[in-house]
């Protein structure tokens, strides 16, 4: 065992995760020696701290192309940028997370171990402040997607995924209000997840028989040279693409997609809707592109399939759904099918185009989360469409600002919605998926009626006895909300600067 | 056929065309932001705005008309807006003569309109809101018509389409206008789909979208190619203009405030589609197929407008299916090529007078008498409101082309242009334009002549119109001018300004002499009015009487409504439900009223899945297995 040698490591190049899983454990200890009345401060406090020194650590590392670790993490121009995204987007929905004034106690429940229904549920619902561990288990989750969409080997890939996913699964049974929702979604998510995983691990078993190594080089390699079965490849390839296209919510692998989203707390639904879909996607596009660039032919007719049944189902059933939160669930499926268009492009447009498109529709659906979180009644948000009717009249600043995300979503010019749409189908047209692009344009015509339609129910609707009012946000609620727009106009009018940053770094190291 | 388009850059004076969509939308943005607080001055803002804005292209058009023929444009870059590979989109501005004119019937008529509005909407609670669209329409028009490349008219387009959405659906009390509203949104995205798609086209074959590069390099392309760009860009057109097959939303659109119908579904939005054609004169010149396509699409919807029309007993639906009609005109006009281009925006001109002022008079009608829209409920009106009579005369005598009034100058040229095409096809498109014409003048005889004489047959609650005041007459005396005398000021002036745009072109010879069209065409116009005139002289009866194959058939739109249900809504309807079988919960069945017809057809289907975890897994191991079997297959070469 004597010529057994330590991998060298860059601490400086992994220092983003460090930090954030320092933090995280940190926050543990946190839960355990701080008093409960000053906990929340200190938490969030350093929850935030941690997101800002691991953004400021991805800065410094801007220019750092390597594979580090025995090549189990690449730091490249995608991880970066895809890192320094989900720092960014993930701050935003921490201020989601830790408003506490639109509600007593914030928008989670204080012991989830507690029966519902129960005489101690009953009082912990009226006054006890919400679960503190939240914050760590966020910043977990923000951790392994920054691991996840930095692996540069199948298992690293694996582990990150679990990672990631875990705290996420718990953090979904965490609602203060509708708890039994809140729970099934968890489990639902959970025992799906697991299943998806399954796949995934699976994938990798075949893939590490077909190309001996686990490394994305070792089967880019061996796709060059192949020296085993192809049903392995291929096996493989198909198997860990559906653990990927779980995560990232693509048809036919999306039907938790509706119920999580809508029993999960809100904040972590849009935790999810950004963060997640920046992970699974930042993922997606380096098997594609490292390991699996000599089948591209191979994939395109697949994954591309799979795009416009996601396309589809994504827009026909937000057609039809009378929940704000359910339309917001299928609307990201279908956005997901966006995305997948711009990946199937697989040329560096597509995938500055994606990314740029990730953090528009991060920042979008962030911001449109924030707002369901405010309009509410006595029992929590009123997620039921019917109840938005009219809501422009009574609170036309908030109704105004969801407007505009709508007609983001909807692809209106001179929103982000728009501009990001515009960059993943132009850059599918290079890569030669005309046929995409031609559903791309018909599906999102499509789509934008739902949009449209709550629009008109917002301003044009007479306000019923049953509409809720919008709560005053919070600082952290409105600082979020004021982001989001914000970004979604200014990448709708000026998207050059950040397209231009997405393209320098279109470049994955091998 | 090598074309080359240069675009002079903008100075001076006009390097602030940029203002000119600026203006209308600060307006909007302060009308829709500040709430109830404008409520007192909003709608006089709004007024504003678009008067302004209409000085202002005044003040352009004229330092416009002050350069040199051959640089006459102004081509303004504001910033690179997106740049995707080697695709790059400016967000630039081009006023150049075609432009011109549009911005000034836009801003010009737009002025009048939202003068009126002023009056007809006065006791309306969301008057200041119903501005603040108006103004984006406004804006957004303007962005279509003086964008310089193909994306910046997508981003109008759009914007257009979006006013237009939320105007008709105003009245969302009405579930009649929430229905229309999703009408015409609906088929309006089918056309801008084409027109997206076509964008894309452009930008695979030739790696750009602005003007001056696209038309420069049209003859490089292969003749089949440009044939499915152009066929994209008609079927865009034929959405936003109500043209066949997409016409039937346009009627339906009725439903919003009229002088929404009159700016948006009479005088500007619905002529954008003649816009895109006419401004892309470069791709449809480059293939008489095309030309012959948009000839037949523009021959067909002229002859149903009239003929659905002519069945009609709602004023405002008259009036739609005659914009249908006379909108058919123009795609003749701009489908004939060559010096028809020039007759086609002549005539959209002349019409955006004749028709705002008829639809205007309309609304001073319905004004008069609570909102009665029905013609056969109307009948002697002339006595009690003079001016909203003398002024619908003039519109109604325009349209028929009665000279010396507008229409015309603007309509016959355009016959005459059909009878000009160089095989037998003259006969069939010039007969076309001809026919319709005679059929033109005895439905709007009928409408003028049923409204405004004959014996009076008010309901109960209607027994006393009174005239509109003074703010909504008096616009609509000023687009009476604009009916009798703007047909003969654009016909000896559009064609030479429009020349730069278009291009020179050569006469041809008529199959017929052009005296003989001329007279054939007031005949036919005579006869078609008088025989309205003898026939409803009397009044008609209240209710619908058994008619003949034709009438019935008209009276149901030609069964195009039956055949669209058929076609497409009902397919439509049973893929969302096949595919809501697929979804698990939450589609409640509560199709809710209130909510401006929230929930569609498919909402219907109550649960068909409970959210069964195992259901999901299934539906998951389904897709696995397909995924795995797909790649496999690839791989054992039985697929691709």
């Amino acid at each position: 065992m004597g010529d057994l040698q330590l991998p060298s490591i860059d601490y400086g190049a992994l220092l983003p995760m460090l930090i954030l899983f320092g933090a995280a454990c940190v926050g543990i200890l946190v839960e355990v020696f701080t008093p409960r009345r000053s906990r929340n401060v200190v938490q969030v406090t350093l929850a935030f701290g941690a997101i800002a020194a691991a953004f400021v650590a991805v800065i410094v590392q801007h220019n750092t192309r390597k594979i580090t670790i025995g090549g189990a993490v690449a730091i490249d121009g995608p991880t970066v940028f895809l890192q320094g995204a989900l720092l960014v987007l993930g701050a935003v929905s921490l201020m989601l997370i830790a408003e506490r004034s639109i509600e007593r106690g914030g928008p989670f429940v204080s012991q989830a171990a507690i029966t519902v229904g129960s005489q101690k549920d009953l009082k912990q619902a009226g006054d006890q402040s919400g679960a503190t561990e939240v914050y760590p288990l966020t910043i977990f989750a923000l951790g392994g997607m920054l691991l996840f969409v930095a692996a540069n080997d199948l298992l690293t890939m694996f582990v990150a995924l679990e990672v990631f996913s875990l705290p996420l699964y718990l953090l979904c049974a965490l609602a203060r209000r509708r708890r039994l929702l809140s729970q099934e979604a968890a489990l639902k998510y959970f025992l799906l997840g697991s299943y998806a995983s399954a796949f995934f691990l699976f994938g990798v078993a075949l893939l590490y028989g077909f190309a001996g190594g686990i490394k994305l080089s070792d089967v880019h390699e061996a796709v060059a040279n192949p020296q085993r079965s192809q049903v392995l490849l291929y096996g493989g390839l198909a198997l860990i693409a559906i653990g990927l296209l779980f995560k990232a919510a693509l048809a036919p692998f999306h039907v938790w997609t509706p119920d999580v989203y809508q029993g999960a707390p809100t904040p972590i639904t849009a935790l999810m809707a950004a963060c997640t879909k920046v992970a699974a996607f930042g993922a997606l596009l380096r098997i594609l592109y490292v390991a699996f660039d000599g089948v591209r032919w191979d994939f395109q007719p697949v994954l591309g399939t799979i795009a416009v049944l996601t396309m589809l189902v994504g827009a026909v059933l937000a057609i039809t759904q009378t929940d704000m939160k359910r339309l917001l669930a299928y609307s990201s499926v279908a956005n997901a099918g966006y995305l997948l268009v711009g990946v199937l492009a697989l040329n560096e447009e597509g995938l500055s185009s994606t990314m740029f498109y990730l953090v528009a529709y991060g920042f979008s659906v962030l911001a449109a989360f924030g707002i369901v979180t405010l309009v509410r009644d006595a029992d929590g948000e009123a997620t039921h469409l019917a109840r938005w009717a009219g809501l422009g009249r009574k609170s036309p600043l908030f109704a105004a600002a969801f407007t505009f995300i709508l007609l983001a979503f909807a692809g209106i010019p001179l929103t982000s919605g728009f501009t990001s749409k515009f960059a993943v189908f132009g850059a599918a047209i290079e890569g030669g998926q005309t046929w995409l692009v031609v559903f791309g344009v018909i599906t999102s015509m499509l789509l934008a009626f739902p949009y449209l339609r709550v629009v008109v129910l917002l301003w044009l609707s007479e306000p019923g006895e049953s509409t809720p009012t919008v709560s005053i946000p919070g600082f952290m609620t409105s600082a979020a909300l004021v982001i989001g727009v914000a970004a979604t106009f200014a990448l709708g009018v000026v998207p050059a600067p950040l397209i231009d940053l997405t393209r320098d770094a279109a470049q994955f190291v091998r | 056929m090598e074309q080359t388009v240069e675009y002079a850059p903008a100075s001076g004076v006009l390097s602030g065309i940029w203002l000119l969509v600026a203006i209308p939308l600060v307006s909007a943005a302060i009308l829709l932001l500040l709430g109830k607080r404008a409520d007192k001055w909003g709608h006089w803002l709004g007024v504003l705005s678009v008067a302004a804005t209409f000085v202002l292209g005044l003040v352009f058009f004229i330092s416009l008309s002050g350069l040199e023929e051959g640089a006459r444009s102004a081509q303004q870059s504001l910033w690179d807006f997106i740049a995707v590979g080697n695709l790059h989109v400016d967000f630039g501005l081009l006023f150049d003569p075609l432009a011109g004119v549009f911005v000034l019937l836009i801003t010009g008529v737009g002025s009048l309109i939202h003068l009126y509005a002023v009056g007809y909407m006065e006791h309306d609670p969301g008057r200041r809101k119903f501005f603040g669209y108006f103004n984006l329409f406004v804006a957004a028009m303007l962005l279509l018509v003086l964008g310089n490349n193909y994306v910046m008219l997508y981003f109008g387009w759009e914007g257009v389409g979006l006013a237009s959405y939320l105007l008709i659906s105003f009245w969302t009390t009405r579930p009649s206008a929430a229905t229309a509203g999703k009408k015409a949104f609906l088929m309006n995205r089918v056309g801008d789909a084409g027109l997206a798609i076509g964008i894309f086209l452009m930008f695979a074959t030739l790696g750009t979208t602005q003007y001056d590069e696209v038309f420069g390099n049209v003859s490089a392309l292969s003749s089949t190619t440009v044939l499915i760009l152009g066929l994209l860009l008609l079927l865009g057109a034929a959405g936003k203009s109500g043209q066949f097959p997409l016409q039937a939303w346009l009627p339906d659109a009725m439903e919003g405030p009229t002088p929404v119908s009159a700016l948006i579904h009479a005088a500007t939005m619905v002529t954008a589609g003649v816009y895109l054609i006419a401004r892309s004169n470069a791709i449809f010149t480059a293939n008489t197929t095309l030309q012959t396509i948009v000839v037949c699409v523009g021959a067909l919807t002229l002859l149903m407008g009239c003929i659905i029309g002519a069945a009609k007993d709602d004023i405002k639906r008259v009036l739609a299916w005659s914009t249908v009609s006379q909108i058919g005109y123009m795609f003749l006009g701009v489908g004939l090529g060559g010096g028809a281009y020039a007759l086609a925006i002549i005539h959209l001109l002349a019409h955006g007078f004749f028709k705002a002022n008829m639809f205007l008079g309309a609304g001073s009608v319905m004004h008069g008498m609570h909102d009665q829209v029905d013609i056969r409920r109307f009948g002697g009106l002339r006595k009690y409101m003079k001016w909203t009579w003398l002024t619908f005369a003039a519109g109604w005598l325009a349209i028929i082309g009665i000279p010396p009034l507008s229409g015309y100058f603007s309509k016959e040229p355009i016959i005459a242009a059909a009878f000009e095409r160089g095989d037998w096809t003259a006969w069939l498109f010039g007969w076309a334009a001809l026919l319709g014409a005679g059929l033109t003048a005895f439905y709007m005889t009928r409408l003028f002549v049923l409204t405004f004489h004959g014996p009076e047959r008010y309901t109960e609650d209607n027994k006393h119109p009174h005239e509109s005041p003074y703010i909504m007459t008096v616009p609509l005396m000023l687009l009476a001018l604009g009916s009798i005398g703007a047909g003969w000021l654009l016909a000896t002036t559009i064609p030479d300004w429009l020349t730069p745009v278009f291009g020179e072109h050569e006469e041809h010879h008529a199959v017929m002499p052009h005296a003989v069209i001329n007279i054939l065409g007031i005949v036919l116009t005579v006869l078609g009015a008088g025989l309205a005139w003898a026939l409803f002289r009397k009044g008609t009866a209240l209710e619908p009487r058994p008619a003949g194959v034709v009438v019935t058939a008209a009276r149901k739109n030609l069964y195009t409504d039956s055949f669209n249900e058929a076609v497409f809504e009902r397919p439509g309807i049973y893929l969302t439900r096949a595919l809501v079988y697929l979804d698990n919960k939450g589609i409640d069945g509560l199709v809710n009223g209130i909510a401006a017809g929230v929930g569609g057809t498919s909402g219907r289907l109550r649960r068909l899945q409970t959210g069964f975890v195992r259901s999901y897994a299934l539906s998951m191991l389904t897709g696995a297995v397909l995924v795995v079997g797909a790649f496999l297959a690839i791989q054992l070469g039985w697929l691709a």
